[in-house]
C-alpha cells in the first residue's frame, strides 16, 4: 500500500503518511470545527466539566494509592491521607472540592441548554447523551460518598440503597443484591469503590465522548438559537457565522479555566468544607451502624431530589392524584388521536387508583421514590415538551424567561429544605415546590407556544470588540 | 448467467441456519458465563453465616431506659417500659398505622402480635430500624418534648420525620409504612434474652 498523501512536513508528515486519521480527527473536533462565533459566559461551562473531569480522574488515581476500601480501615485511611501524607490533604480536598464544582458546573451547563434550547432539534441526541452523563455522575458521586465510611457516608447509602426495596416484589431482594449484605456493611464498600473506581469512570468518558461526537455531526447551538450551517459562504462553503474551536476557543477557554481555577482553589484553601455543605460534619465521624445522626441530608446537589423524596407522604398522594386527574383531562381535550384520547385516560385512572385507591394503592414510599426519578429522568423528554417556535430565550415571550427563573428559583428552594431537618412547615414547602417542580415541565406544551415571539434572525448577532 | 447474481444475493438458507445456531448457542453461553458474575453480587457465604443469636443480660437496664445490641449488624433495642410508658402506648391505638401489627411486610412473631407488641409488657424488644428507608430513630423521648411527635411518648426517624409508639407501632400517615421490626427473641430467663431466635430448645 502506498504512503498516504501528506501536506505536513517532517515527523508530523512521517506519522501522517502512515497514520491520517490524527490529523484528520485534529482537524474534524478542533482546526476545522466551525463553533458560532457569538458564544457568551454560558458557554464555558461544557470545556470546564471536562477540565473537572481530569481533575477528578487525576485526584482519584492518586487517592486510590493510599485509600484502603475495608470497613475496618477506610475511614482512618482518608485521615491518614489528610494528615500523613505529603501533600495528601490537597489531593483529597481537590477531589472532594472537585465532586461539588463538578455538579456545579453540570447545573450551570444544564441552564444554558434551557436558556437557548440547545436540546431541540437536531441536538437530541447530544441532549440524551447530556442527561445519561448526569445519571451516571450521581451514581459516581453516590458511590464516591461511602467510601470516607464516616456516618454520612453510612446512613446516606442506607437511605439510598433502601430506596430500591421501595419496589413491589423485586424490591428488597434487589436491594441485598446491591449491598451484597442484608446491611450496608464490608462488602457493600468494597463493590461501591470498584465501581467508582472503575466502571462509573469508564462509563462516564464513553457518554462523554458520544456527548461530545454528536455535538460535533450537527454543530454547536448558541445564544441566539440560529443554525450557523445553514448561511454559508459561497466561496469556501464553511458557516459565514462560524470560526474554527482551535485556536479561538481554546483561547478563550483556557480564559475562562483561568477564572474557574481562582474561584475553585479559592474554595480548597479557604473553606475545603464549604460551610459543611461540600464536606459535611457529621462524615467527621466514623460510620457507627447503630446509631443515625440526629440531623442527615445528602450532599448538597442531591437536596432538591431527596425534598421530593421526603415531600410525598400519605396526605399528599391525594394532592398528586388530583395533578394527575386535571392533567388527564387536559390530554384529553386537546390530544387529536383517539387512541392517545382513550389511552391517557386509562392509564391515569390505573394509576389513580395506585395512588389512592383504597386497598390497591401502593406505599407514599414508593410514590416518593418514582417521583424522586422522574424528577431527574424527565429532562429527557424535554426536547419533545418545548414545542416554542423560537428556540433561543432571546426570541421567545419575556415572560418564558422569568418562568424559568421560577424553575430555578423552585429548584433551589426544594434544595434549600432538602437540607434541613424534617418539620410540618419543610414539608409543606417540599409539596408545594414538587408540584411547580413538575408543573414547569408537564405544562411546558401549553405553555411553550403561549405568547408574542419576536423573529428569529438569520444571523447571529455579534459585535466585533 | 443471470443466476451467479440471484445466487449473491439470495439467503443461502443453510449457512443462515448455521448462523442462527451459533448465535443461539454463542447467547446461552454468555448468559452462562455472566451468571457467576451476577452471582457475585449476593450476600458472600461468610456474610450469610454471620447472624448468630445474641445473648442480653437484662439486669442492667433501669426503668425508663434502653439498651441497644448489634444483631446481624443492625441495632436491636431493649426498651425497659415503665408503667408510664405502658400506659402511653394504650393511649395511641386510635392514632397508629397498624394497631394490631397485622401487615406482612415485616412479620411480627406471633407471641409479640398484641398491643404492646412483646412478650413481657415491660420490655419491648425491636430492631432500631426505620422501616422507611432504614435509618435508626431516636429515643425514647418524653412526652412534649419534639414538635413532630407532639404529645405522644415515642422514637422519631431524624431522616424523614416518621414517629412511633413505645410499642414500636409507626404513627398514621407517616413515610414509614411499618412497626418496627420484631425480632425473633425468647427468654431464657427472666434476666436473659436471646434475640435472633425464638425456637424451643
Amino acid at each position: 500500500m502506498p504512503l498516504h498523501k501528506t501536506e505536513h512536513k517532517g515527523v508530523l508528515g512521517w506519522i501522517d503518511q502512515r497514520m491520517p486519521s490524527i490529523m484528520a480527527e485534529y482537524k474534524k473536533h478542533l482546526s476545522e470545527y466551525y463553533t458560532p462565533k457569538n458564544f457568551n459566559f454560558w458557554y464555558f461551562f461544557g470545556s470546564l466539566a471536562i477540565v473537572v473531569l481530569v481533575i477528578q480522574i487525576t485526584t482519584g488515581i492518586f487517592l486510590t494509592m493510599h485509600y484502603k476500601p475495608d470497613a475496618r480501615h477506610a475511614f482512618e485511611s482518608v485521615e491518614y491521607i489528610m494528615r500523613d501524607v505529603p501533600g495528601g490533604w490537597f489531593i483529597r480536598y481537590m477531589h472532594s472540592t472537585g465532586a461539588s464544582f463538578f455538579f456545579i458546573v453540570v447545573y450551570l451547563h444544564m441552564f444554558r441548554a434551557l436558556l437557548y434550547g440547545s436540546y431541540r432539534t437536531p441536538r437530541e441526541m447530544v441532549w440524551i447523551f447530556g442527561c445519561l452523563i448526569f445519571l451516571v455522575l450521581m451514581g459516581e458521586a453516590f458511590f464516591g460518598y461511602l467510601l470516607p465510611w464516616g456516618q454520612m457516608s453510612y446512613w446516606g447509602a442506607q437511605v439510598i440503597v433502601n430506596l430500591f426495596s421501595a419496589i413491589p416484589v423485586i424490591g428488597p431482594d434487589l436491594s441485598v443484591l446491591i449491598r451484597g449484605d442484608f446491611v450496608v456493611s464490608d462488602a457493600t464498600l468494597n463493590r461501591f469503590f470498584a465501581l467508582h473506581v472503575i466502571a462509573f469512570p469508564l462509563i462516564l468518558v464513553g457518554l462523554v465522548a458520544a456527548h461530545i461526537l454528536a455535538l460535533h455531526d450537527v454543530g454547536s447551538n448558541n445564544p441566539d438559537g440560529v443554525e450557523i450551517k445553514e448561511t454559508l459562504s459561497p466561496s469556501t462553503g464553511r458557516p459565514l457565522d462560524g470560526i474554527p474551536f482551535h485556536p479561538y476557543y481554546t483561547v478563550h477557554d483556557i480564559m475562562g479555566l483561568g477564572v474557574f481555577l481562582i474561584v475553585f482553589f479559592s474554595v480548597l484553601f479557604f473553606m475545603p468544607e464549604m460551610g459543611g455543605y461540600f464536606l459535611e460534619w457529621n462524615n467527621f465521624i466514623p460510620a457507627d451502624p447503630l446509631q443515625t445522626p440526629s440531623h442527615i441530608a445528602p450532599v448538597w446537589y442531591f437536596t432538591p431530589y431527596y425534598s421530593i423524596l421526603r415531600a410525598t407522604t400519605e396526605p399528599f398522594m391525594v394532592a398528586l392524584a388530583a395533578g394527575l386527574a386535571v392533567y388527564a383531562l387536559l390530554l384529553f381535550f386537546t390530544l387529536r388521536s383517539r387512541v392517545a384520547k382513550y389511552a391517557v385516560l386509562a392509564v391515569s385512572a390505573v394509576v389513580i387508583v395506585l395512588m389512592v385507591g383504597g386497598p390497591l394503592k401502593l406505599d407514599p414510599k414508593l410514590w416518593g421514590v418514582v417521583l424522586m426519578g422522574a424528577s431527574v429522568l424527565i429532562f429527557i423528554a424535554l426536547p419533545w415538551l418545548d414545542c416554542s417556535p423560537a428556540k433561543s430565550m432571546r426570541y421567545r415571550p419575556a415572560w418564558h424567561f422569568w418562568l424559568l427563573i421560577g424553575f430555578v428559583v423552585v429548584f433551589l428552594v426544594l434544595g434549600y429544605f432538602g437540607t434541613q431537618p424534617p418539620s410540618p412547615v419543610n414539608e409543606r414547602f417540599s409539596q408545594i415546590g414538587t408540584l411547580l417542580y413538575f408543573a414547569f415541565f408537564l405544562l411546558m406544551p401549553w405553555w411553550s407556544r403561549m405568547g408574542e415571539f419576536k423573529p428569529v434572525p438569520s444571523r447571529v448577532t455579534f459585535a466585533a470588540h | 448467467m443471470a443466476s451467479t447474481s440471484d445466487a449473491h444475493d439470495a439467503v443461502d438458507s443453510g449457512r443462515r441456519a448455521a448462523l442462527v445456531a451459533t448465535g443461539v448457542v454463542g447467547g446461552a453461553g454468555a448468559i452462562a458465563a455472566a451468571t457467576p458474575f451476577v452471582a457475585s453480587f449476593t450476600p458472600s457465604e461468610r456474610a450469610k453465616a454471620a447472624g448468630a443469636p445474641v445473648e442480653v443480660d437484662l439486669s442492667g437496664i433501669a426503668p425508663g431506659t434502653m439498651k441497644t445490641v448489634e444483631w446481624r449488624g443492625k441495632p436491636v433495642w431493649i426498651l425497659r417500659r415503665t408503667p408510664e410508658m405502658i400506659a402511653s402506648v394504650k393511649k395511641t391505638d386510635e392514632r397508629v398505622a397498624d394497631p394490631r401489627s397485622l401487615r406482612t411486610a415485616y412479620p411480627t412473631p406471633d407471641y409479640a402480635r398484641n398491643e404492646l407488641r412483646s412478650i413481657k409488657p415491660d420490655y419491648l424488644i425491636v430492631v432500631g430500624i426505620c422501616s422507611h428507608l432504614g435509618c435508626s430513630p431516636v429515643g425514647p423521648l418524653a412526652a412534649g418534648s419534639n414538635a413532630t411527635l407532639g404529645d405522644d411518648m415515642g422514637f422519631l426517624c431524624p431522616c424523614h420525620g416518621s414517629t412511633f409508639d413505645l410499642a414500636g407501632r409507626v404513627f398514621k400517615s407517616k413515610p414509614a409504612p411499618d412497626n418496627l421490626e420484631v425480632p425473633p427473641h425468647r427468654f431464657l430467663s427472666d434476666s436473659l434474652v436471646l434475640v435472633g431466635d425464638d425456637s424451643k430448645a
